[in-house]
């Protein structure tokens, strides 16, 4: 394939669960990379297929969509349904099993992707022959971290499953509340192994913040770019996972939007369709689709807020801050930073919630005015995800509008391709090097591709390179 | 037919909200209803890291999950412990999940993949299609038994050839629908 004399190289990945996505870097007639695109292909299905369902169905209808971030889908919908039954003004009880519920996910979600996907190209460099630069090899040289990681994947997925009622298609949050509390027995066990979550969270931590600043003068450049940032933020400015106002900054911190009901979202964002992808690109609609991209998750969150609310992630927080001397962080490998300053802070919800007496209340549901159409935020593990319906009189979906945090992100994980590609790039040909980097720039953003399939036999990572007439000129398979 | 000692943990994966990606499930729901003697039952959306405490607690596991590969109704197989490679998915092989059993909590477990043949993955819709229900039920038909017998490696062995006779007899234009049935 060839565009005007230029040269293609494909990089596809086809991986389970999440998705199929391929990078294509476009080069001049000099080989020189002149641009490159990462293609998701998104299932867009959903929204048709939960039109005509009733709308109390809804927030365990979306948990079909991911694998990955179920809780997150089933928190967003059923924060848009609270709202379609004016029940938005959640009972204590409720609120606090839904943030244990999400404090959950978020904890279990982010350790996941440090220890499995992000540590092996920490400890054993981007250059590391992949037959050991995976979990395994993990397991095998750092066991006690390994086991770390998979303890307190296990510990959050307990408590989503303690708060959700199951592991698959949990039913926990439903319109305008929660169907179940915490029994004391359920709390006493999660006490039991808390103290060493917290322990291993500041280990985690510990990891990430120093390998950024030992490696600052490669990552500071490696797939990184001003751009703006985006999250849900409290009504006084602190970081909140669950709950808050919509808050878009510049790359140098000033304001483009604060405190947003996120309700009046579509005042603000806005999608645009580029023809050679099936996702589309979010742009913040006063600034225009060339200049209104934005970042999401771990490092906008950072950026984005005040403060954090709780001690130790507060502290880690000024320290992240005071490496770009208090303006927004804009290196893409700070992502894993971030993501661990925000592991301790799950942890230390999850303690302080704990220790609430209202989770074992038993006023779990709450109901107002009816409304016709609702928006759901929540800030899930990668980022800002938006769920916006619309309700017939029949109690009926008949609009739904999903903009997943992925999709948020589609710019920025796009120009982190394109840099790294300039920046490793030699000849025309695959090397290891060009195809660890890639990776590893898009692994930072944790994307989720998470509404295909996942069944044995799908195929691996893969690469191509084409010449102008479309002929394979070199092709790699992982 | 004695009950044979030992435990076994069977994991059925998918999502079952994207039609026959639900086939592990499913197994695992039908298997459930059995209550066979120690036999524990597991359902998840894929496999990740955290499997690996229960697959060590356990003296066999199988991993049943629906397959792209449409040269047979199932197929069973035994598994090393291996690593595997990932690009950006959080989950994780069968063999993966075996090798950080072993590395991690130095488990003995014996692993088996029952990959179940799909055949509709791309809509939303918590239902099996007809030749996935078929397959489905082909499937547990061979695992019942062998989860009473635990014969799993001259099951795995003989997989191979019995089920490629086995395609001989389907209609090509209905490769669900058996000749003889």
């Amino acid at each position: 394939m060839s565009t005007n004399g230029m040269k293609k190289i494909t990089i596809e990945p086809v991986t389970r669960v999440e998705g199929h996505g391929k990078v294509t870097i476009l080069l001049d007639e000099q080989n020189q990379v002149k641009q490159a695109r990462l293609h998701i292909v998104e299932f867009r299905g959903f929204e048709r297929f939960v039109q005509g369902r009733p709308y109390w169905e809804v927030p365990v209808l979306v948990e079909r969509l991911c694998g990955i971030c179920p809780v997150s889908h089933h928190l967003a919908a059923a924060k848009a349904m609270d709202w379609i039954v004016g029940g938005e003004n959640l009972t204590p009880t409720a609120e606090k099993m839904r943030r244990l519920m999400h404090y959950g996910q978020m904890f279990q979600s982010h350790a996941l992707h440090f220890f499995h996907l992000c540590s092996p190209d920490l400890l054993f460099g981007f250059d590391a022959d992949v037959a050991i630069r995976n979990v395994i090899g993990v397991a095998a040289k750092y066991p006690a971290l390994a086991v770390q990681g998979v303890m307190m994947r296990k510990y959050g997925q307990e408590l989503i499953k303690a708060t959700a009622g199951k592991k698959i298609h949990g039913t926990g949050a439903i319109p305008g509340g929660i169907n179940k509390n915490l029994s004391i027995a359920e709390r006493d066990g999660f006490l039991k192994d808390l103290d060493q979550m917290v322990e291993w969270s500041r280990s985690a931590l510990k990891i990430a913040k120093d390998y950024t600043v030992a490696h600052l003068d490669t990552l500071a450049s490696f797939g990184s770019f001003e751009s703006s940032h985006l999250s849900l933020v409290r009504a006084d400015g602190a970081m909140d996972l669950y709950h808050g106002n919509l808050k878009a900054i510049d790359a140098e911190g000033n304001s483009i939007f604060d405190q947003v009901d996120y309700q009046n979202y579509l005042d603000y964002i806005r999608e645009e369709v580029r023809p050679w992808s099936y996702m589309k690109f979010p742009f913040i609609t006063s600034l225009g689709p060339e200049k209104g991209w934005y970042r999401v998750g771990p490092l906008a969150r950072l950026n984005t807020c005040t403060f954090i609310d709780t001690p130790e992630a507060e502290a880690a927080r000024k320290e992240f801050m005071a490496l770009t001397d208090g303006k927004p962080n804009n290196i893409t490998m700070a992502y894993h930073w971030a993501r661990m300053i925000e592991l301790l802070h799950s942890i230390e919800k999850i303690k302080a919630l704990l220790h609430d007496a209202d989770l074992q209340g038993t006023d779990l549901v709450t109901k107002g005015n009816r409304r016709d159409e609702a928006v759901g935020l929540i800030e899930a593990p990668r980022g800002t995800l938006f769920h916006h319906y619309r309700v017939n009189k029949n109690d009926q979906i008949v609009m739904a509008n999903l903009i997943v945090s992925t999709t948020n992100n589609n710019e920025p994980m796009n120009r982190a391709v394109e840099l790294v590609a300039r920046q490793h790039l030699s000849g025309v040909k695959i090397t290891e090097g060009l195809l660890n980097r890639v990776e590893v720039a898009i692994r930072a953003y944790d994307p989720c591709l998470s509404c295909a399939t996942h069944a044995l036999g799908k195929m691996p990572l893969e690469m191509e390179i084409l010449d102008a007439e479309g002929n394979v000129l070199d092709r790699k398979a992982r | 037919m004695s009950e044979a000692a030992g435990t076994v943990l069977l994991i059925g994966y998918g999502n079952p909200g994207r039609l026959d990606d639900g086939l592990g499930p499913a197994l695992a729901d039908a298997v459930e209803a059995m209550a066979l003697p120690g036999v524990t039952v597991d359902a998840d959306y894929q496999l990740t890291v955290e499997d690996a405490t229960a697959v060590a607690a356990h003296d066999v596991v199988i991993f049943a999950d629906a397959t792209v590969l449409r040269d047979r109704p199932f197929s069973f197989r035994r598994i090393d412990p291996k690593a595997g490679l990932r690009f950006s998915s959080h989950s994780v092989e069968p063999e993966a999940v075996l090798a950080l059993a072993r590395q991690l909590f130095n488990a003995t477990t014996i692993g088996y993949v029952l990959a179940i043949r799909g055949h509709a993955f791309n809509e939303f819709g918590e239902y099996l299609s007809e030749p996935a229900q078929v397959d489905l039920a082909r499937a547990l038909q061979f695992l019942t038994p062998l989860l009473k017998s635990r014969a799993f490696d001259a099951a795995a062995e003989a997989c191979d050839d019995g089920l490629a006779a086995n395609d001989a007899s389907m209609n090509e234009d209905e490769p669900w629908k058996m000749e003889n049935t």
